[in-house]
């Protein structure tokens, strides 16, 4: 294969009801930092309906290009059409990257696209940067999480990742950048079109979202019952934090899903991140390693949380927050 | 109705090494579970078994003592296991791994494919979507539940971040669901007394009718560059001390830090 042919850092563009995910915006963020590396362009892959009016964000948050597929098929996210356009795009531009977000969208797209181009994919990348052959260098968590895997795609093209949200940086939003649209007109299969959309349904559940809160106040097995999580939520109360957890506390059932810190959960980066109860297994430090200030409160001196905590505290975790909400009460 | 289930044999310690030369797993001598995914996977089969008398095929690509995975399924309720294993499908990476069950499937009748959503040893989630592909069949991924009418549409649940969807589509058609979906049934004494008896079909390269260039280290686009242990971070300050005590150290932090 002639890679020479193959160039550009693609960013697929996720919008749900017309809203762009902030996920997109960090990816466009990070294919800013590998076209300036490689000398390249970066072009924001934009699939939608009714959405012309926003393409001038994508410009203003890093893309040079903007790719603007406007459909009634693509209105809502459904496998078929969108991995028609998306393959329509690599065929016809020939991209060096493509860059698309591991939400539950990016998920099920990113594989789908991969296998019928027959290229690599690496899942859930939490670090990329170009090497010296100019080769896509994808780091993850891998293999039960105690070790880093940095990933390479040599000779296939274009070389694709889904990245974990929360991890790369929004580059701040400027007006003044200039960029292109081009209009994409898909030459739709729609007798490929086998899943039918009856309807999408909302839950209160998500409502509040930990990845924006400032201080996070996080539980795990040292806390998994009833009693800790009540005084974690006593806390958080105190100091107008937000209540996070371990996968340990989630599959104990004692807090929900997506309240999960994590490798399988959220990356979340507040200002003060408080880890009580918390072993720090490699799948966890990965969600919040990036945190202003963490502090960490656990049983056993040797628990890897210390290795990534500002202020380490070896104790027993429900007495020290008991404690702590009687002081700040003060 | 026919139901064929793909399941994972994972290692459920972290006591994993890396071939330094190949960059792979090695998986010999760690002990391992049925992927939680897949089984929860296995359960909606056999669920849609006891409903609808169906029948369920489960299917597994792995080295020698994957065929334990197998006997638990048998135990489970399975019907049929297949074991595909051949030095050919090692080292394969996801895309490799789902054209040799593209080519093991291609070769069985299903109403249903069921896979788990991502296995925890790769947590990649992409094998269920690529084999789909590869069989150019539709797909549903994060399944939470699904119905089935009985004669030939499904309507699924899908997770999604702020919500789910509900989708209809047509058999035959791939899914992938989450563990928590269904709770997997035990293994019977009796199914766990069958399970040894009942036989186990190994499948290798010859079985598939799949290029060789497309299976294993070869057929893989990706490489492991390099495995490497996480970094240690400039330590923090850490404190043994009595519980008061505790407490003045992170109030006295906090507010040096101006988040109190």
């Amino acid at each position: 294969m002639d890679k020479t042919a193959y160039k550009g850092v693609y960013v697929f563009v996720e919008q749900r009801e017309n809203t762009i995910q902030s996920v997109s915006l960090e990816l466009l963020g990070k294919a800013r930092d590998l076209a300036d590396a490689l000398g390249e362009k970066v072009y924001a892959m934009f699939l939608g309906h009714n959405i012309a009016n926003q393409t001038g964000k994508l410009i203003a948050h890093g893309a040079d290009v903007v790719l603007c597929a406007d459909a009634p098929e693509l209105a809502d996210y459904t496998t078929e059409p969108y991995t028609q356009a998306i393959c329509q795009i690599i065929k016809e531009h020939q991209p060096s990257i493509v860059m698309i977000g591991a939400t539950t969208i990016g998920r099920d797209l990113g594989p789908r696209v991969s296998a019928r181009i027959e290229t690599g994919l690496t899942a859930d990348c939490t670090k990329l940067e170009i090497s010296e052959e100019r080769e896509l260098l994808m780091t993850r968590p891998a293999f039960g999480g105690n070790l880093m895997a940095t990933i390479v795609c040599k000779e296939h093209r274009p070389q694709m990742s889904t990245v974990r949200s929360g991890v790369m940086r929004t580059l701040p939003e400027d007006g003044s950048r200039k960029g292109e649209v081009v209009k994409v007109t898909v030459a739709f299969n729609s007798s490929k079109f086998r899943v039918k959309l009856l309807k999408t349904v909302k839950e209160k559940k998500n409502l509040i979202d930990i990845s924006e809160a400032k201080i996070l106040i996080s539980g795990g097995r040292g806390m998994a019952n009833a009693e800790g999580f009540s005084k974690l939520t006593d806390l958080a109360k105190t100091m107008g934090a937000e209540i996070s957890a371990s996968r340990a506390a989630v599959d104990a059932g004692l807090i929900a899903h997506d309240r999960q810190v994590g490798q399988t959960g959220k990356t979340v980066r507040p200002d003060l991140y408080l880890a009580v109860g918390i072993s720090g297994a490699i799948q966890h430090l990965a969600g919040m390693e990036e945190s202003g200030y963490i502090v960490a409160i656990n049983k056993d001196k040797n628990a890897p949380i210390f290795q990534v905590a500002d202020l380490g505290i070896v104790g027993d975790a429900k007495q020290i927050i008991q404690l702590l909400n009687d002081r700040l009460k003060k | 109705m026919k139901i064929v289930v793909c399941i994972k044999q994972v290692p459920d310690t972290t006591e994993i090494k890396i071939n330094p030369v190949t960059g792979t797993l090695i998986r010999e001598g760690v002990p391992s579970i049925i992927n939680p995914d897949d089984k929860a996977g296995l359960e909606l089969a056999l669920r849609l078994k006891d409903e609808f008398n169906a029948h369920v095929t489960v299917i597994t690509m792995g080295p020698p003592q994957a065929d334990a995975a197998l006997r638990e399924a048998y135990a489970m309720g399975a019907d049929r296991a297949i074991h595909l294993t051949d030095k050919k499908f090692a080292g394969a990476d996801t895309l490799a791994t789902s054209h040799a069950l593209a080519g093991a499937l291609r070769q069985l009748e299903f109403d249903l494919l069921i896979t788990g959503r991502q296995a925890i040893d790769g947590d990649t989630a992409q094998v269920g979507p690529q084999i789909a592909e590869h069989l150019d069949l539709p797909q549903v991924s994060y399944l939470e539940d699904l119905t089935f009418d009985g004669k030939k549409t499904f309507t699924i649940k899908r997770a999604i971040e702020d919500g789910y969807q509900m989708l209809e589509v047509d058999a035959p058609c791939v899914v992938t669901v989450l563990s928590n979906a269904f709770k997997p049934r035990y293994m019977s004494v009796r199914g766990i007394v069958e399970a040894y008896t009942q036989q186990v079909e190994m499948w290798g390269f010859e079985q598939i009718s799949v290029a060789e260039e497309k299976l294993g280290l070869k057929g893989s686009p990706t490489r492991v560059h390099k495995a490497f242990s996480r970094g240690v971070k400039a330590s923090g300050e850490l404190y043994e001390v009595e519980a008061n005590e505790a407490v003045g150290i992170i109030m006295s932090k906090l507010k040096e830090k101006f988040i109190l």
